[in-house]
């Protein structure tokens, strides 16, 4: 983390109030995000990963929704962007801040051509000519590899595959070039084919704006692929953090451990445990977190939990190296941990 | 030579696929119906604006010599009513009243409504209730009985009638669009649309509403041969156009007392009203069809 920080996030709480009771779904989230820097944010479904990211950028629906903590975008000052009033939020939106989804097939406009929505998103944040906006938004067709753009501008988004409508999202998002691009499971919906050319896209396109991004992915392969940092989620909380080196090289936390082990082998992470071709799982599923567990929250699962752990008010502590935080009382013991004992607490 | 002709089978599937692709072209079958509607009403727009042309009697113009004289009779095309003015004559200019109607009452009052309902659909919360329960007000009362209210309270005329159309028909456009609004705006387009930064009022025209237009225009397509009949039954009751001035709906009311002995009078000018009617629902179809850009 030698880079300027862009965009900090403090104790960031969004609770949301449901029929059946309170969702915890972000509690105390706290991250950096540094200038031109890549971050990955990984864990299971329902750990927070997208309410995280909708509350950064001002998109949880108003009613029913409470969120704390602190978000602030450097370049504009020191002030919170959770206060912020809405109209200013928006001219945020898009020019400086910009996210893209997780299925591409829902996130345009299904009645409009791609052209349209293009020109509309190169021309929201800057006063432009319309042929010098249509001019823009062929270029950017060009920039994210969709053949024929001239004639691809009057197609619907019916007429486009996944991977070509994810490319005309991107493309839809950098219009404005914005500094930090919240990608939000970008891949996930797509073959892995495409996946991995959408995501030399998004590091390409990365390194030649040096925008930051946060790249949102349940799936550790690509996060280890493409991200300086990684930020471990488990139950709305931060687990572990660091380098991605670090992360690979020492995973502290046993639930890093878990997701580290459950990846395939060959998958192109170093760690393996297993032989080849057993798949392993985390026995046991996501904490509710309507009524989180008191203590660690990953303790019902774990294979190291103690009395302690569950008495535990946590709180993330240094794991050696510079940068590297675990939110785990025993991470000695965890780095310790061999291959994932699926019987230990099945 | 004796050789049996067989295709190769993957001739016969690409024949049999070109032909579905010729037969379902979005330029072919589809537009067609659209194309007949509009057709069929230009023809009647020509006809009713041209009528000074195509007839040279006055629709007011009493030929006392022919009363209920039969189409084809006594000089005039489709004949004459009970005081002898010409039939054909009083359909066309009744025409440009009821077209009127049709035109003037259905785009005020879809505008008004389509935009109460996306407000109300996309804002949500008091505005919505609010104003739902002023759409719930509207529709507690019937419908034909709170157009004569309000006619009476304003004194019969044609531009009256328009009025209490307004007041009254948008509601219904309010509800359709608000439903369409709800379902829309939990899409994940809207969400892209706000992550861009884009205001409100843009994620709202221009975004929810391209989708959601489609509902009110066929329906706004009904609603023009509603109020087409809507005129015609004030009209009947003496509430609209006021006699002599010709409009399809008095007209059949003046012929019902001749129906047995003089059909014309009544029928021409009520198939005057399917003519329309059916112009108008066909672009309504065709419409649908083309607002759908998916479907194609």
């Amino acid at each position: 983390m030698t880079a300027d920080p862009l965009l900090s996030v403090r104790d960031l709480r969004t609770y949301l109030a449901t029929r059946h009771g309170v969702v915890r779904a972000v509690d105390g989230v706290s991250f950096t995000v540094g200038e031109a820097e890549v971050v990955g944010v990984v864990g299971e479904s329902g750990c927070g990963k997208t309410v995280t990211c909708r509350t950064i950028m001002g998109l949880m629906p108003s009613r029913g929704t409470y969120s704390s903590g602190e978000v602030v975008y450097h370049p504009r000052g020191s002030g919170n962007l959770l206060t912020l009033p809405q109209n200013q939020m928006q001219q945020l939106r898009g020019a400086h801040l910009a996210m893209i989804f997780q299925d591409p097939m829902t996130a345009l406009n299904p009645v409009r051509t791609i052209g349209d929505q293009l020109v509309e998103a190169v021309t929201a944040h800057t006063a432009m000519r319309r042929e010098q906006a249509r001019e823009r938004a062929i270029g950017l067709l060009v920039r994210v590899g969709i053949p024929a753009p001239e004639q691809r501008m009057r197609d619907y988004p019916f007429q486009f595959s996944g991977g070509m409508l994810q490319r005309a999202l991107i493309a839809i998002a950098l219009a404005s070039e914005p500094r930090l691009l919240l990608a939000d499971e970008p891949t996930t919906s797509l073959d892995v084919i495409i996946q991995d050319q959408i995501l030399s896209l998004l590091l390409e396109l990365q390194r030649d704006t040096g925008m930051s991004m946060i790249l949102v992915s349940h799936d550790l392969a690509v996060i280890t692929e493409v991200c300086d940092r990684i930020i471990v989620m488990y139950g709305g909380q931060v687990v572990e953090e660091g380098e991605t080196e670090t992360i690979i090289a020492r995973p502290s936390h046993p639930y890093t451990r878990a997701l580290l082990d459950a990846l395939p082998a060959g998958a192109g992470a170093p760690s393996q445990g297993g032989e080849r071709g057993q798949l392993r799982s985390i026995p046991g599923s996501p904490p509710s977190l309507i009524d989180a567990p008191p203590g660690c929250r990953f303790a019902p699962r774990c294979p190291l939990v103690t009395d302690d752990c569950r008495a535990w008010a946590t709180e993330l502590l240094d794991a050696g190296q510079a940068g590297h935080r675990v939110r785990c009382l025993r991470q000695d013991e965890a780095r310790g941990l061999g291959a994932w004992q699926a019987s230990d607490s099945a | 030579m004796n050789q049996t002709w067989t295709l190769h089978p993957s001739e016969a599937l690409l024949k049999v696929a070109e032909r579905t692709a010729k037969r379902s072209s979005s330029t072919g079958r589809r537009r067609l119906v659209l194309i007949a509607g509009l057709a069929m009403l230009g023809v009647a727009i020509i006809a009713f604006v041209g009528a000074p042309l195509l007839v040279g009697v006055s629709p007011i113009k009493l030929d006392v010599l022919h009363p209920l004289a039969p189409p084809l009779t006594g000089g005039h095309l489709l004949g004459t009513d009970q005081f002898g003015r010409d039939i054909l004559s009083r359909i066309l200019y009744g025409g440009r009243i009821d077209l009127a109607i049709a035109f003037g009452a259905t785009s005020v009052t879809l505008v008004f409504g389509t935009i109460v309902g996306l407000v109300a659909g996309y804002f949500g919360g008091w505005v919505d209730n609010l104003l739902m329960r002023i759409v719930d007000l509207f529709f507690a009362f019937p419908f034909l009985v709170l157009i004569i209210a309000i006619i009476a309270m304003l004194g019969p005329s044609i531009f009256n009638m328009f009025v209490a159309i307004w007041i009254t028909s948008w509601v219904s456009y309010a509800r359709i669009m608000r439903a369409q609004t709800v379902v829309a705006k939990k899409q994940q387009y809207v969400l892209a649309a706000r992550a861009l930064g884009y205001s409100r009022l843009r994620v709202m025209f221009r975004h929810i509403l391209p989708n959601t237009a489609s509902a009110v225009i066929i329906f706004s397509m009904v609603d023009a041969i509603g109020n087409i009949i809507l005129a015609a039954s004030l009209g009947f009751l003496g509430l609209g156009a006021q006699p002599p001035s010709p409009e399809w709906g008095t007209m059949i009311s003046d012929g019902q007392n001749y129906i047995l002995s003089s059909w014309w009078i009544a029928t021409l000018p009520g198939l005057a009203i399917v003519f329309v009617g059916v112009a108008f629902s066909l672009i309504g179809d065709g419409l649908a069809d083309i607002l759908r850009p998916g479907d194609r």
